[in-house]
């Protein structure tokens, strides 16, 4: 059994949840992985200040699209409060793997680009 | 006899990082095009220069400066002769990257203005990329780029057309892609350039470290390249340059040891090449850089060459046995240096070089300092090895391994 490569993770890089277009959304935002060119995008539908529904688009490697996919999961009924104080260990902890510095961005990616939609912080995540 | 490149008996030995255990794996180092790993001849001669020999260069009167002076100017001469060159047009930069923007600040502010254009290719490093970027945005010329056909090839018959529009006043363009391999028709291309009245710059940072090269007979107006791809250390680039441009140009980066003589309201500028180095130059660098070009020289360029050559086409062979590789580039190996980018159905190039290195196999993954032409190729990032004079069989042999081990575990 793979670390890093483990049977879940694989299973939502090959099949994304939540991956797409939303029409009509209310939040946007698409971020760039300077360090391999990778995009991620998110469409966010938003009802009662809450995350009603939600999709990524874009591409990139096992690590970020999982990440995308378990924490869409995830982000669907929080309230957009609670998506401003997700952190960078919420990530990580959900992905229940070990990250390596040099993959954390990838990891990460996900969450930069739906705080970005959310609260306008485009900056990596804490 | 000499050793033989590349395994165990043969230059390997020479490389001390070689012997370094990986959780009881040996180093299996196939990114060479990033950076070379270091001979023991130049970790010896950085460090017995630092130990027995520092002090400033060209102030000192004691010995021990005399000493510097001496070493740093001897490496400039080797580093020169090692390509051909002159030693008073043969600059010492921090990288690569510096010597284009030397040339794109000092030439190009002076000598390109609106209505010009700057013609590169989609091949090029963003290193050849920006700097001509920045200089068409600030003085409203065109940057235009010579495509890249379905082998990676340049095509001679587009530069003729482009240089035909009239209006070309610099071609920049790499000898080697760092991406596709390609080997470029250098002395067509400069030539052609010539004839039309443009201005050429020659990336060489993928080709002095693998192959012979030759700076007059090339016929760019400037080549430059970096160390610590040849075997050098970091923090030291070499411009060659073409006398008569340099000794026309301005200054680029100013301040001590690049003047002449300092009133309080003007200066006058050094003779070549040190009016293009301002500040305390790379002195332990140099003389660094110095021993790695001698060891290669020892080695024989034509020699590098041929086993670079016979190694990539090994590589390349092998490759395609791996079930939903693609390899960009030219097929041939005979038209490509030694490296190869290639892409794996179902896996990211991140995980493909995650996947290889759990075998201990360092390759590198990534838009490779290349994004418009990795748009062109129609993907976001690619994986990429390379070999350089250590490299063996059994180096591709483990790559080979890797891949179809990852592809397991991504149940393909």
């Amino acid at each position: 059994m793979d670390d890093l490569y483990r049977d879940y993770i694989l299973d939502h890089y090959k099949q994304p949840r939540n991956f797409g277009e939303l029409e009509p959304h209310d939040l946007e935002a698409m971020e760039h992985n300077p360090l391999c060119g990778d995009e991620l995008g998110v469409h966010i539908r938003v009802a009662d200040d809450r995350i009603e529904d939600i999709r990524f688009h874009g591409h990139g490697c096992a690590i970020s699209q999982a990440s995308a996919s378990i924490a869409s999961e995830e982000l669907k009924g929080m309230t957009l409060e609670e998506v401003g104080k997700l952190g960078a260990d919420w990530m990580i902890e959900l992905l229940g793997i070990p990250v390596s510095a040099t993959r954390r961005k990838c990891a990460l990616l996900n969450l930069k680009v739906v705080r970005g939609a959310v609260t306008g912080d485009h900056a990596w995540p804490a | 006899m000499r050793a033989s490149l590349g395994g165990p008996s043969g230059v390997r030995a020479d490389f001390p990082i070689f012997s370094r255990n990986f959780d009881g794996r040996r180093l299996i180092y196939l990114d060479s095009a990033a950076s070379s790993q270091k001979p023991k001849v130049v970790i010896e001669a950085l460090a017995d220069h630092l130990r027995n020999h520092n002090a400033n260069v060209h102030r000192g009167v004691y010995t021990l400066a005399q000493e510097a002076d001496a070493a740093y100017d001897g490496a400039r001469r080797r580093v020169a002769g090692f390509v051909g060159g002159e030693p008073e047009t043969t600059i010492f930069t921090k990288n690569a990257t510096e010597a284009i923007n030397l040339v794109a600040y000092a030439w190009g502010r002076a000598h390109v203005s609106a209505g010009d254009a700057v013609l590169i290719t989609q091949m090029e490093h963003h290193a050849n990329v920006i700097p001509w970027q920045v200089l068409c945005r600030e003085r409203g010329a065109q940057l235009r780029y010579l495509e890249v056909d379905a082998q990676g090839e340049l095509s001679l018959a587009a530069l003729d057309a482009e240089l035909a529009r009239g209006d070309v006043r610099v071609l920049a363009f790499a000898h080697v892609s760092n991406v596709l391999g390609t080997i470029n028709p250098v002395t067509e291309m400069t030539a052609r350039a010539r004839a039309a009245g443009a201005l050429t710059l020659v990336d060489g940072a993928q080709a002095v470290p693998h192959m012979p090269v030759d700076v007059q007979a090339l016929g760019a107006d400037f080549y430059a390249w970096t160390g610590h791809k040849a075997l050098g250390p970091t923090g030291i680039g070499v411009l060659h340059g073409r006398r008569e441009i340099l000794e026309e140009m301005e200054p680029f980066l100013t301040g001590g040891d690049m003047i002449a003589s300092v009133d309080f309201q003007s200066a006058t500028w050094n003779e070549l090449p040190y009016k293009f180095e301002a500040g305390t130059p790379p002195i332990a660098e140099a003389v660094g850089l110095g021993a790695a070009v001698e060891y290669l020289e020892q080695l024989g360029m034509e020699r590098v060459r041929i086993h670079e050559r016979a190694l990539s086409a090994y590589m390349l062979e092998r490759l395609a046995e791996v079930p939903g590789l693609s390899v960009v580039g030219p097929p041939a190996a005979e038209r490509r240096g030694g490296l190869a980018s290639f892409t794996i159905d179902g896996i990211h190039p991140h995980d493909v070089a995650e996947l290889c290195d759990r075998a201990g196999v360092c390759i590198r993954a990534g838009h490779h300092c290349a994004q418009p032409l990795m748009r062109c190729l129609g993907v976001s990032a690619t994986a990429r090895a390379s070999v350089g004079v250590y490299n063996d069989q059994a180096d591709v042999d483990a790559l080979i391994d890797a891949l179809i081990a990852g592809r397991e575990v991504f149940g393909l």
